[in-house]
């Protein structure tokens, strides 16, 4: 791999390091270590550790996926490495 | 229109749907048998992934699990779909890249060993040969509930319609069809909870309606159902967790990891154009997942309530659970209750003799909920509700129209179908590419390939038949342990193969096995071997809560972890991979040149 091989790699590590750190922080963090804490605090009628374990996880991880799609996209460009 | 007949009618149009996309999307090549071509569009793809991977037991089981489970119920939730993030970041764009049509066919190339393939398709094999048992005995379930034959006959007549469709559409019929079948489930999952939803909470939406108020009162539909599975000597809803915290922990993770290396979902990715498409499919997948997943938490509460709601007067009417007048007598019980009692899914024991259903939880070790029994003269618990209920007969407890209960049977077979086919193509892919193919005769002609797809398609039906004739456990428990096998063997080899590219063949092999050995050591420990009755051995492994009180289907996670320690260490001390595979690695890593599939190699 050529010199901007590694860096195009390395910024995809980064990347997929972020976009993991949130979707563990949104299932393991708020939906099960902090659930009993989070649950003092509602939204509507959802006790919020409750609604991140059943709902919000989900929803984050739709956005996750998406937004990691896109700037996966960007970086292929700026590395001129994207599909033809 | 009688119930019986309108569910003959829905049911037999959507059989009718699917036989006629799979005439009209018949597979002539190898490429149209394993990859639809390749050529999917990623919306499609999307749904039809969202189809293959939402199986009866999601559709069937996992409302009634959470229902019965309350807050630690979300760990199927967060596990069935944080998989799919795993999936899209780690592997679904470099597999795609890599451009062949199977798993093994990729750990084939990547560790340059045939060894290597082999134990991956024991693994593939091992995976969804379980996963397909649990398809099998949901198509059963659904068959003789709705459709008034046995639980064999049902059996039968699922494996009649898979095979018309499967055997002569292979990947392509099964890429259409399941965009089908996945429009009948996800109407027939959704209409009834939005009735009931509205019934409930005025909300027509389940997700909101979940955080609503009940109609006409000023108490939330939580709060209200925590506070009446309490009295009546339950844990609290919204924060029951069964078992251990750690082991929901560690559930969860094992289900995300199991999910992002089930063969039969990672191959749906090879089916579209680009990288790029597969990245954002893994998204559009998992919207047309979410919109079940999000609901099931809603449907599972509400059904709950309204369950309580039935057999005890007070619960919506307010006053005291335990007065006798407020139990239901029995004999005014309700047409669903009858009809259930029938399949033996639902139980009723008059212990006082007082002829009225007591439902409650006998086990309590509630003081105040103990002295409420006691003054009641209540003798125990007297219903007993199967968990596979709360889906099926959620739209008759709720008193929806027949239309309804008619579309959630078609919606319970389109589950339990689509998730089949996948499975049986994925193992038939295996048999008839990777083995024969592959190892056996290299030489083989297309045509001759093409024939041997669909023969091992057609006898994996008949031994997933027979599996479901005499299913090894329950439905959710095996497929549970599916993920598990697919979560200590096939993931970590996938993910090393990308992300680490000086792990050798000697690494990935002798992981695969240590992880897919101690994983089933323990399932079998606990399960019997082979799920045979009275061959289990949890004495010789310290007992059932040996390790940290991990329960068995919990336990991929430990063997992913076995797997990555074994083939790093077992990879420091042997040699590294020759260099035409470090450079084939580097190249998958970048999406240019990403092309069609081929089997070719």
């Amino acid at each position: 791999m050529d010199k901007s091989g590694k860096a195009y790699w390395h910024a995809v590590l980064k990347l997929v390091a972020i976009i993991l750190s949130i979707w563990a922080l949104v299932s393991y963090g708020f939906g099960i270590l902090f659930a009993s804490a989070l649950n003092n605090i509602h939204i509507g009628g959802y006790p919020m550790g409750f609604w991140w374990a059943q709902q919000g996880s989900m929803y984050v991880f739709i956005a996750l996926i998406f937004i990691y799609a896109k700037l996966m996209g960007n970086l292929d460009k700026k590395f001129d490495v994207h599909e033809q | 229109m009688d119930l019986q007949i309108l569910t003959y009618l829905v049911v037999g149009a959507t059989f009718a749907l699917y036989i006629g996309i799979a005439i009209w999307a018949r597979a002539g090549s190898t490429s149209d048998f394993y990859v639809a071509g390749g050529g999917v569009n990623p919306v499609t793809n999307g749904m039809a992934t969202a189809a293959d991977w939402m199986s009866a037991a999601s559709f069937i089981s996992m409302a009634g699990l959470i229902s019965n489970m309350g807050y630690g119920g979300g760990l199927f939730l967060m596990g069935w779909t944080g998989g799919y993030v795993l999936m899209a970041c780690l592997l679904a764009p470099y597999l795609r890249k890599f451009g062949k049509f199977t798993v093994p066919a990729f750990i084939n190339d990547r560790y340059y060993s045939k060894a290597a393939a082999a134990t991956a398709v024991i693994c593939l094999l091992v995976a969804s040969i379980t996963y397909i048992i649990g398809q099998m005995t949901g198509v059963g379930v659904t068959f003789s509930r709705f459709l008034g034959v046995s639980n064999e006959m049902g059996i039968y007549l699922g494996m009649g319609i898979v095979f018309c469709y499967a055997v002569f559409g292979g990947m392509k019929g099964i890429t259409y069809t399941q965009v089908a079948q996945y429009c009948v489930l996800i109407s027939a999952y959704t209409i009834p909870a939005i009735f009931i939803s509205f019934q409930l909470t005025g909300n027509p939406i389940p997700q909101l309606g979940l955080g609503s108020s009940l109609v006409g009162e000023d108490i939330s539909l939580l709060a209200k159902l925590d506070q009446v599975v309490t009295d009546l000597g339950f844990s609290q809803y919204t924060t029951a967790i069964p078992g251990s915290k750690l082991n929901m922990f560690v559930y969860t993770i094992s289900l995300m990891i199991g999910t992002a290396g089930l063969p039969h979902v990672i191959i749906r990715f090879f089916t579209v154009p680009t990288v790029a498409s597969a990245r954002s499919s893994a998204g559009w997948a998992l919207v047309f997942i979410a919109i079940l997943y999000t609901t099931a938490p809603a449907v599972a509460a509400m059904a709950r309530l309204n369950l309580h709601a039935t057999v005890n007067h007070a619960v919506m009417d307010g006053g005291d659970l335990f007065a006798p007048e407020n139990s239901l007598v029995y004999d005014e019980r309700p047409a669903w209750m009858e009809r259930w009692e029938v399949t033996g899914l639902l139980r009723w024991e008059d212990k006082n003799n007082d002829g009225r259903i007591q439902y409650y939880n006998e086990r309590t070790t509630n003081p105040e909920v103990l002295a409420n029994v006691e003054r009641a003269g209540w003798q125990g618990n007297e219903l007993t509700v199967n968990a596979d209920i709360i889906v099926l007969a959620n739209p008759e407890i709720a008193l929806l129209p027949n239309w309804v209960i008619a579309l959630v049977a078609a919606g319970g077979v389109a589950a339990a179908l689509s998730t089949a086919a996948g499975l049986l193509l994925a193992i038939s892919s295996a048999i008839s590419h990777d083995l024969m193919k592959k190892i056996w005769f290299p030489d083989m002609s297309e045509k001759s390939e093409l024939l041997a797809g669909k023969i091992a398609m057609a006898g994996s039906i008949v031994v997933a038949g027979y599996l479901g004739l005499n299913p090894p456990g329950f439905a959710a428990g095996t497929v549970a342990l599916a993920f598990g096998i697919a979560a200590c063997s096939i993931f970590p080899a996938l993910m090393m193969g990308i992300f680490n590219k000086n792990m050798c063949k000697y690494g990935a092999i002798s992981g695969m096995i240590a992880g897919l050995t101690v994983t089933l050591i323990y399932v079998f420990a606990h399960k019997g071997i082979f799920f045979i009755r009275g061959t289990e051995f949890v004495g010789l492994i310290g007992g059932p809560n040996s390790f940290f009180g991990i329960t068995p289907e919990a336990f991929g996670a430990i063997g992913a972890l076995i797997n990555f320690g074994t083939a790093y260490v077992v990879s420091k001390f042997t040699p590294p991979p020759p260099d035409h595979i470090q450079h084939m690695v580097e190249d998958v890593r970048t999406p240019r040149g990403s092309k069609t599939i081929s089997g070719a190699h």
